[in-house]
């Protein structure tokens, strides 16, 4: 065969070959009996990450799997999968959705969509920005993205306890990160799945945060007498450390805010805040102090004009 | 003959007196640089000059909100500041003319698409001082219709004015002020151009200008903007007119209360 036509052949051949092998290479860690977590970096959306910046979960039972965020893209939702028949042989009796956000909803359209759950609001959200959320992480992730699409939730999702394959399981309908945003405390193992309410060592992304009810949010999981508590990025934690950080984090974030538009500042200003040496070790803190203040800050700078009346 | 040289005289003191300069080679690489220089710039001299502060987030959260600020370090006078968004299917942002106030100005524009922006400040010599940064960005900024246009109720707010001042450094003051109104570009299907095109500032007492600004496509909806005038004893008045007839003005009173925050707890948002 001509070297050229093995070019060719190549060429056509290496996206199947790529589509074979995995780019996520996922690792369940049990992080408590039947309960697994597969932790994504503490990065934001690149190509050379394909996306895995969050960390999703599941729960082994003899009723079947119960899958804690789908992921990033149609992808990672594929491999989650594949990850989960590595551990067990159950089927995936559901998946809930924590937010709206796409990487934690973007792998839906490897599950059986009626068997995936999410608050109304957050199907409303995904339903109303999933496209532009579509478009900026194609561009932002790339080639891992390839065939995803939003695929809304089929299920609405009930607040309240229940009993599932031996978990008395309370999902806990909050907001403040999002519109939306479910918590999860498996009272058997006393592990709490809290979503984006809380990061761990990893910058906050604010897009569509509100503070005050953000920070209630935070009280009203700080009060469950968990013994493990995973944030939706970063390291897990036995104790409210990680909470107690997203909370320092929002706070600072309004005094910053708040004072800076008493003084007449600008977006551009406020972006050269300097950061306190507690939040050095987080990752990202300044790339998202610039996003958090284009987010936030209009409405705080509102609160600071007056309103002049004009003439013609 | 001698009508003849008379006349080459004048054809070749005219071509020396509009002399065009060589623009030197782009330090932020762009490929739109020479059209820049030639379209934005008059082709007039240039150089490139850290002394021309510019800021802009590393990439555009929000692509119909970029917030981009400009300030002069040097010693010499600025006459004019022009913002250039180099891919912008609309180049220029803006220019403002700093008659009596610090040659700075922050506003919040929008972006089509990753792009090199510059500020571009003339001194009084005629030579344009220039730096600028990227941004990345996811785009659509331009070509998207404003978020007013798509709400039925715009119109209850248009040609509103909101601002505030604020002591500033060196005799200065820090006025803020924001408009409302839907910017659109032009560049949406079935959505004309309607922007607000002028803008002027003066000290409310004196009618003296204090600075001039043009704005153009680019400007972010509700354009909100941040300049240090020279301080105007009683207070400024700003004064904006668009594309479709609307001129209104205001007086905005120096160092007003900014209403109960001061006294109380800032509303956590």
């Amino acid at each position: 065969m001509p070297a050229w036509t093995r070019l060719i052949l190549f060429g056509f051949l290496l996206p199947e070959l790529l589509l074979a092998s995995p780019i996520y290479h996922l690792q369940p860690r049990e992080v408590a009996p039947d309960t697994y977590v597969l932790f994504g970096l503490k990065e934001g959306l690149t190509q050379k990450n394909h996306g895995n910046i969050v960390n999703t979960a599941f729960l082994v039972t003899e009723e079947g799997v119960l899958v804690l965020d789908s992921g990033p893209s149609k992808r990672y939702g594929e491999e989650l999968r594949e990850a989960i028949a590595q551990v067990t042989d159950q089927p995936i009796a559901a998946v809930w959705i924590t937010h709206h956000h796409p990487d934690h909803a973007f792998g839906n359209q490897a599950f059986d969509l009626k068997r995936v759950h999410a608050l109304p609001q957050t199907i409303e959200g995904l339903k109303a920005q999933g496209p532009g959320f579509l478009d900026n992480l194609y561009r932002l992730v790339g080639s891992a993205m390839q065939g995803t699409d939003v695929a809304l939730p089929g299920q609405v999702l009930e607040p309240g306890v229940v009993e599932f394959g031996g978990h008395r399981l309370r999902k806990i309908a909050l907001h403040g990160h999002t519109g939306a945003d479910l918590a999860v405390f498996d009272e058997t193992t006393g592990v709490l799945f809290a979503g984006d309410l809380v990061f761990h060592n990893r910058a906050l992304a604010t897009p569509h945060a509100q503070i005050a009810p953000w920070l209630e949010s935070l009280n009203r999981l700080e009060q469950l007498p968990f013994r493990l508590l995973i944030p939706g990025h970063g390291e897990p934690a036995p104790d409210a450390a990680p909470i107690q950080q997203t909370r320092r984090h929002l706070n600072w974030l309004h005094d910053v805010l708040a004072r800076a538009s008493l003084q007449g500042r600008h977006m551009n200003e406020i972006m050269q805040t300097q950061i306190p040496e507690e939040f050095e070790d987080i990752t990202l803190f300044r790339e998202e102090l610039a996003r958090s203040v284009v987010h936030l800050y209009p409405k705080y700078e509102a609160q600071t004009l007056i309103f002049i009346e004009t003439e013609e | 003959m001698k009508l003849l040289s008379s006349l080459t005289s004048l054809l070749l003191s005219g071509l020396l007196s509009t002399a065009w300069a060589e623009a030197p080679a782009d330090p932020l690489n762009s490929v739109m640089w020479e059209y820049v220089h030639e379209v934005h710039l008059d082709q007039a001299p240039v150089v490139f000059d850290s002394k021309v502060e510019v800021h802009l987030p590393a990439s555009a959260e929000d692509s119909m909100q970029v917030p981009v600020s400009a300030r002069w370090n040097g010693s010499e006078r600025v006459e004019e500041i022009r913002l250039i968004a180099d891919l912008n299917p609309i180049i220029r942002v803006l220019s403002y003319e700093p008659v009596k106030a610090r040659p700075s100005i922050a506003v919040r524009f929008k972006v089509q698409q990753g792009t090199i922006v510059r500020a571009a400040m003339r001194t009084t010599d005629g030579v344009w001082h220039v730096n600028g940064a990227y941004i990345d960005a996811a785009g659509g900024g331009c070509t998207t219709p404003s978020a007013s246009q798509m709400m039925a109720s715009w119109e209850d707010h248009y040609g509103e004015l909101h601002a505030q001042v604020w002591p500033g450094e060196a005799n200065t003051d820090r006025l803020r002020f924001q408009m409302m109104h839907p910017m659109d570009t032009g560049l949406s299907d079935g959505i004309p151009k309607f922007i607000i095109e002028t803008v002027e500032v003066h000290d409310a007492s004196t009618e003296e200008l204090l600075g001039r600004i043009t704005l153009h496509e680019p400007v972010a909806e509700n354009p909100m903007i941040t300049l240090d005038p020279q301080h105007a004893v009683e207070g400024y008045r700003v004064s904006f007119r668009d594309n479709n007839g609307l001129h209104v003005s205001g007086v905005i009173e120096s160092h007003s209360q900014i209403p109960e925050l001061l006294a109380g707890q800032f509303p956590m948002q």
